[in-house]
């Protein structure tokens, strides 16, 4: 419905008509007052299916889930005032992971707007720091426009969120819809290719390089340019880090991989990003969750800075060689470049300097035979049983079983393994999970939660059971806020203060029975195992509560403040506090 | 180090607030911020003063690139540009401090606005720098109320007046 035909209809159809000719499939909501004309025309017949969440926060992860799984734009509906303010940490999160996210929020009617109405709030004041754009549509003629827009803003340049506000009335007014083929926004003209002269100097510092890198982040997922990834690390056999949000973009049982650096990354990958001559940033921003003590972060490396965001350059770190443009053409321009100036064999050494490293600095943790459940072994079982499988996708929440799940599970595959890294938003996991699901109906999705984190979205496995979205939720539990117990034992003197939840409160399996999944309980590595084992096979919405020792503590780890290469390994512990 | 940074901007609903959330968000300090309409009536134009101590001129105006709303941002540089202020400027002026008053404003060509019993309100146009002058040479006689407008700046008419389009590549 494009181009010159146009329908009479209201401004609720035109938002459907308008998500239809985007060639959305599913949006993630939950309807109320001021979005009811929306809900009403989908009642009238649409074919985006609506997957109705319990909470507008689950809708708003859901839509970054599918986001993430699918690689493409995420929808996420509410309605005004609450319902919209629900919005609010999705929508910061994936301001954070440069997810493409379209919220569409009810608001209350034109005439009521200013008079502190029913569930009226100001959504896209709230929201101004963290969307890329917003909308607030005060004439029904402007929808297909600003639909056309907001998926436009939100896939181009960096990818984001962005938010369109819909008085009731606008929704209920009619117009003479027809679909434009283009978008004005003089404003927004995102870089279209990198500057041929930067990336010939980017190659050549690589090729003059003793020890190169390259340092990727989400970006490169978003850049759907993964393969020119690999190309480019082939031809000129570099090594490859690849941060939370990067998972999975380059294959991890690839030789070249060397790991994950940051906080809780591989001292060995820290060593090896941190010692290198030059680092070649691909779609990352220099977290300080990466570098640790900036000054100290790769001293005296050449920095060659690949981004399409033009202020993420030298933002953080100086760039030497700054290449903005879209990564997909940028890295295939710097791998053909490669190809004819490197010299073969230059990087053995420094692969095999690395790979020493490796050795040296193994992920360890220790386990007395016929003692607690290790949460270590949690991660363990599951790499093993999905060792092979390409249809597996993992979500998280936030905390040390996230950490664990980024150094024991093995991704090998784009878009498997989808968390909440920038803005570290506990709970994202289960509804990410449930958004993964919508996206790869073919895939099993496992969801490695913490105990915290499911206590904060669980209401969304009603969702999973009902709208026929199964996925397998794994809690870590060790009872406690993991990782605040953690940095209290480390960093506050052992001064434990309001962290704990308990092994058995609630009774998870029992939760999960009475919303219609399946519930396991596992205290031992067999029933754990027999556990898993079950509910992969299961095909329906599982989850598995694997109790496990929390004295455990997530290591290695660069303390709070200090350089990379200073990390911490593995310290065994026999804690004071009891065992719950 | 402070620069000042014209902005052409749509004129759209909350396209200024955009603008200064950002820099409120990213703790960049504003010094002055004036803005208003220009030959285009769906263009505004902002001239901002910026405070360029801890963070650079280059990521600020990189961040404001980013804004939707934000047509060109164009660094106004000493030299190459023309900045200008209207200041007014309620001084006492009893009958005897009255001449040596006008007398100043002469020299600045500052006009009176207005004229009372006990005070004069002194209208003037000028540099920046003009204005603080003459705020400073008329204080001693009783500055009872100021207002300024912030600075506006345009580049000379000897400089091409377009200024680098916005999202343009680095380098």
């Amino acid at each position: 419905m494009t181009g010159g035909s146009r329908t009479k209809m209201n401004g609720a159809d035109a938002v459907l008509r308008s998500l239809e000719a985007e060639g959305v499939d599913v949006m993630f909501g939950l309807p109320g007052g001021s979005i009811l004309p929306l809900y009403d025309a989908m009642a009238r017949g649409t074919t985006v299916r609506h997957v109705l969440a319990r909470h507008e926060q689950g809708a708003g992860h859901m839509a970054e889930g599918y986001a993430r799984a699918s690689g493409r734009v995420g929808v996420a509906v509410a309605t005004s005032g609450p319902g919209a303010t629900n919005l609010v940490t999705p929508i910061a999160d994936a301001w954070m992971d440069s997810t493409p996210l379209v919220c569409i929020t009810g608001q209350v009617r034109s005439q009521l707007i200013g008079t502190d109405a029913f569930q009226e709030c100001d959504i896209t004041g709230i929201t101004i720091p963290i969307v890329k754009h917003s909308w607030l549509v005060q004439d029904v003629n402007e929808i297909p426009h600003v639909i056309k827009a907001a998926f436009h803003v939100a896939s181009t340049g960096r990818c984001g969120p962005v938010l369109v506000d819909i008085p009731r009335d606008v929704q209920e007014a009619e117009l003479e819809f027809s679909y434009p083929a283009e978008v004005s926004l003089p404003g927004w003209k995102p870089p279209r290719r990198g500057h041929p002269r930067q990336i010939k100097a980017a190659a050549e510092a690589i090729a003059a390089a003793e020890r190169p890198i390259l340092y990727v982040g989400g970006g490169v997922l978003n850049a759907h340019a993964t393969d020119e990834l690999r190309e480019l690390a082939e031809v000129a056999r570099l090594p490859v880090v690849t941060t939370l949000m990067a998972k999975g973009g380059f294959p991890e049982s690839h030789e070249l991989h060397a790991g994950w650096p940051g906080m809780h990354g591989g001292k060995w990958s820290n060593y090896a990003l941190n010692k290198a001559d030059v680092v070649v940033a691909v779609g990352a921003r220099f977290d300080d969750r990466v570098t640790g003590k900036l000054s100290a972060f790769a001293p005296g490396a050449t920095i060659i800075h690949l981004d399409i965001d033009a202020a993420e350059i030298s933002k953080i770190r100086q760039a030497d060689v700054p290449v903005v443009g879209p990564l997909k053409p940028v890295l295939a321009a710097l791998g053909k470049t490669l190809a004819k100036d490197v010299v073969p064999g230059r990087t053995d050494a420094w692969l095999h300097q690395i790979s020493e490293w490796r050795e040296q600095f193994p992920l360890r943790y220790s386990a007395e035979p016929g003692g607690m459940l290790k949460p270590q072994k949690v991660l363990e079982l599951l790499q093993e049983l999905t060792a092979g499988r390409d249809d597996v996708v993992w979500t998280t929440g936030v905390g040390q079983h996230q950490m664990w799940a980024m150094q024991y599970l093995l991704c090998d595959r784009p878009r498997t393994f989808i968390t909440s890294g920038g803005l570290g938003t506990m709970g994202y996991g289960i509804p990410a999970a449930i958004g993964a699901k919508a996206a790869r109906p073919d895939a099993t999705v496992i969801c490695v939660d913490g105990d915290g984190c499911f206590q904060m979205t669980c209401q969304e496995l009603a969702t999973a059971a009902l709208e026929e979205l199964p996925i397998v939720v794994v809690i870590v539990n060790n009872g406690y806020l993991g990782m605040v117990r953690q940095w209290q034992d480390m960093f506050f003197e052992e001064r434990f203060s309001q962290i704990k939840l308990t092994h058995s409160l609630p009774d998870y399996a029992a939760l999960a029975r009475a919303y219609g999944a399946l519930g396991f309980t596992a205290e031992s590595e067999e029933e754990l195992e027999e556990a898993l084992v079950a509910a992969i096979a299961s095909g329906r919405t599982c989850v598995v509560d694997a109790r496990v020792d929390p004295r455990e503590r997530c290591f290695p780890m660069i303390p709070g403040g200090a350089a990379a290469v200073d990390m911490v390994e593995y310290v065994d512990t026999q804690s004071e506090v009891p065992v719950v | 180090m402070k620069h000042t940074i014209s902005v052409l901007l749509e004129n759209k609903p909350g396209a200024l607030t955009r603008v200064t959330s950002m820099f409120a968000r990213r703790g960049y300090n504003i010094e002055s911020l004036a803005v208003g309409e220009t030959e285009r009536h769906d263009v505004s134009r902002i001239t901002l003063r910026v405070d360029c101590e801890t963070h650079s001129l280059e990521q600020i105006e990189k961040q404001m690139h980013k804004l939707v709303n934000v047509l060109r941002v164009t660094e106004l540089a000493p030299g190459e540009s023309l900045e200008r202020e209207l200041a007014l400027l309620k001084v006492s002026a009893p009958p005897s401090a009255r001449a040596e008053l006008m007398a100043l404003g002469e020299v600045f060509n500052a006009r009176i606005a207005d004229l009372g019993p006990d005070a004069i309100v002194f209208e003037l146009t000028g540099s920046p720098e003009d204005v603080d002058s003459f705020e400073e040479l008329v204080r001693p006689h009783g500055l009872q109320e100021l207002v300024r407008t912030g600075r506006i700046g345009l580049t000379r008419a000897t400089r091409p007046p377009r200024g680098k389009p916005a999202q343009q590549a680095l380098a």
